[in-house]
């Protein structure tokens, strides 16, 4: 089984945000950038599947810049077998460019299930995946919690508000995994050191123009404190009084 | 400026909360730069769609088909850009729900157009300019759009629906046949208990690891019952498997911007904070007055929440019932 998963460099999710001086992205100096949060379920699933299929090869696509090697190197350690780099000068704020980078890669490669994480934590734009699904013409299931492939269908159950939708797809297709999907394993020293030996392969790769320009990030305004209307459950009256007179909001 | 185009979604043939928020976001939008708002249903058969005028639309659109029933991804993505094509659009609005979220980036790839996910306020200055959070709530993006379509997944509860005693009118469309059949939904499973979700309710009680155990949620049950409240939990609380990861509220769960956010036992860690702060009233029960949660709280109580959370439970019912 031939599996591809498209991963991204993240901040770390505990990153204390703050805005570099162009006032148009975050200020990097100090932050500890990680394999995104989704993307994690992603290899592990591919991984799974490989083990599962008993043969087959896991390899793992990112664009970025040449720090993004560090990332892949991580999931190689996990257990990924080769990677690609596309190597892009900067950043899209629009997801299609980067879709489209990664959907040229991917196409002619003969994967039977493409993975991504069901969003990037830095951007949020829960785009990419789907997008890639759509410039290759196969089938996407999208924030999955469970997945089952066998004789060349497969079935996915995802989260919707107050439910779970079940979907029969067929293959080659694009997932979307979230949280729950599996147990991501952490990489062995073992792992570690064999991924330093891995192919990782770069690209020089140029991105499409997208159609959002940034006109600024800024922090949201900070929330005022409140007051703290006493202590103890004899507090709950005042709390109630708050609620309704002042907030009304019961 | 041309119009607005908003895909309305729906569930068992109701138009749902969200598609009048989306109605409202659309009106903001064509009312400050000049143009029509249409909005667009894709069900079953049974599909309601009247009384949309009163929320903002100046034509609605009905594509009704036994096939589109449940969301169909194939299906819905291929309507949705053939109606945008029909018509002369700037924009597509679509709500940012588990629907939206798949669709709205579909829609984006095959109209090849740039995608605004989970924007929380829409404007107009010679361009549409949209906010929209990142680093999951941690910072706000300013985006202004330079290409002549874009599409705009929209949050729930960032606009309030419009009330007005206007009609619109309401015409039939067709449902895109072909290429169907490659991914289908089959079905939804229901809970066993019907929960109201963590991201579309408009109040929210949420647990934390100060419950100390599992089986104390129910102390969050009874306050979001006696509220009409979702229940939300903490990532420490979902990790250790006391809650699904359904109600996890944060950074890698869900972001939530409710009308009121109860912070029952949570310390309110960065992560935490990033998917709750844009909601309108916070109020925190915890133990410890230096937790950070009470740096965020509108109104808070320092004291042991199995005495707090009980007392303010009854009182609430005592409201309700007068």
């Amino acid at each position: 089984m031939k599996l591809a998963v498209c991963i991204k460099r993240t901040p770390d999710t505990e990153t204390r945000i703050k805005i570099a001086g162009d006032g148009k992205r975050i200020d990097e100096a100090g932050v500890k950038f990680v394999l995104n949060t989704y993307d994690e379920y992603a290899v592990e699933e591919a991984l799974q599947l490989k083990e599962r299929a008993g043969s087959g090869e896991v390899v793992v696509v990112t664009a970025g810049t040449e720090a993004s090697q560090e990332t892949i190197r991580t999931a190689l350690a996990m257990g990924a077998d080769r990677g690609v780099l596309l190597k892009v000068d900067g950043a899209s704020i629009d997801p299609l460019p980067v879709a489209k980078a990664l959907a040229d890669e991917l196409r002619g490669g003969e994967y039977d299930v493409v993975l991504f994480g069901k969003l990037a934590i830095d951007d949020y734009s829960h785009a990419t995946g789907p997008m890639v699904a759509e410039l290759l013409g196969i089938p996407c299931v999208s924030a999955i919690a469970k997945l089952e492939i066998a004789d060349g269908k497969g079935t996915a159950e995802r989260e919707i508000e107050g439910g779970v939708e079940v979907v029969e797809f067929s293959l080659p297709a694009v997932v979307t995994a979230d949280k729950g999907l599996n147990e991501p394993r952490y990489p062995a020293l073992r792992g570690i050191m064999m991924a330093k030996k891995k192919p990782l392969e770069i690209k020089d790769v140029a991105l499409a123009d997208g159609g959002l320009e940034i006109v600024e990030l800024a922090l949201p305004p900070e929330r005022q404190a409140g007051r703290i209307v006493g202590e103890g459950a004899d507090a709950v009256p005042a709390l109630i009084d708050a609620l309704r007179n002042e907030a009304k909001v019961l | 400026m041309a119009g607005v185009l908003v895909v309305l979604e729906q569930r068992d043939g109701k138009i749902k909360r969200v598609g009048h928020e989306a109605l409202a976001a659309a009106r903001a939008l064509a009312d400050a730069a000049g143009g029509e708002v249409h909005g667009l249903v894709i069900g079953g058969r049974s599909v309601a769609a009247d009384g949309l005028g009163a929320f903002g639309a100046d034509r609605v659109t009905v594509a009704s088909d036994d096939a589109t029933e449940l969301y169909q991804p194939e299906l819905y993505s291929a309507t949705v850009a053939d109606a945008e094509k029909m018509g002369d659009y700037a924009a597509v609005l679509i709500s940012a729900t588990a629907l939206g979220r798949d669709l709205a980036p579909r829609v984006a790839a095959k109209l090849d157009c740039p995608l605004a996910a989970d924007v929380t306020e829409l404007s107009y200055d010679n361009g549409i300019v949209v906010k929209r959070p990142a680093y999951s709530g941690k910072a706000t993006y300013t985006l202004r759009v330079t290409s002549p379509l874009v599409v705009i997944s929209v949050r729930p509860n960032a606009y309030a629906p419009l009330e007005s005693d206007k009609a619109g009118t309401i015409g039939e469309g067709a449902v895109t046949a072909g290429r169907e059949g490659r991914a289908v939904t089959t079905a939804i499973k229901q809970p066993e208990r019907a929960a109201l979700d963590v991201t579309e309710a408009s109040i929210v009680v949420a647990g934390g690891r100060g419950l100390k155990d599992a089986e104390h949620f129910t102390l969050v049950e009874n306050l979001a019952d006696a509220l009409g409240a979702a229940v939300g939990a903490s990532r420490a609380v979902v990790d250790a498997g006391w809650r699904p990861h359904s109600e996890q509220v944060g950074q890698t769960g869900k972001t939530v911007s409710p009308g009121l956010y109860f912070a029952l036992g949570i310390s309110g860690a960065v992560q935490h904070l990033a998917g709750m702060r844009t909601a309108k009233v916070i109020v925190a029960i915890n133990k410890d007055a230096d937790a950070p949660i009470f740096k965020v709280a509108d109104y808070g109580i320092v004291g042991d929440l199995f005495e707090i959370v009980p007392r303010l439970t009854d009182e609430i019912r005592a409201l309700k019932e007068h």
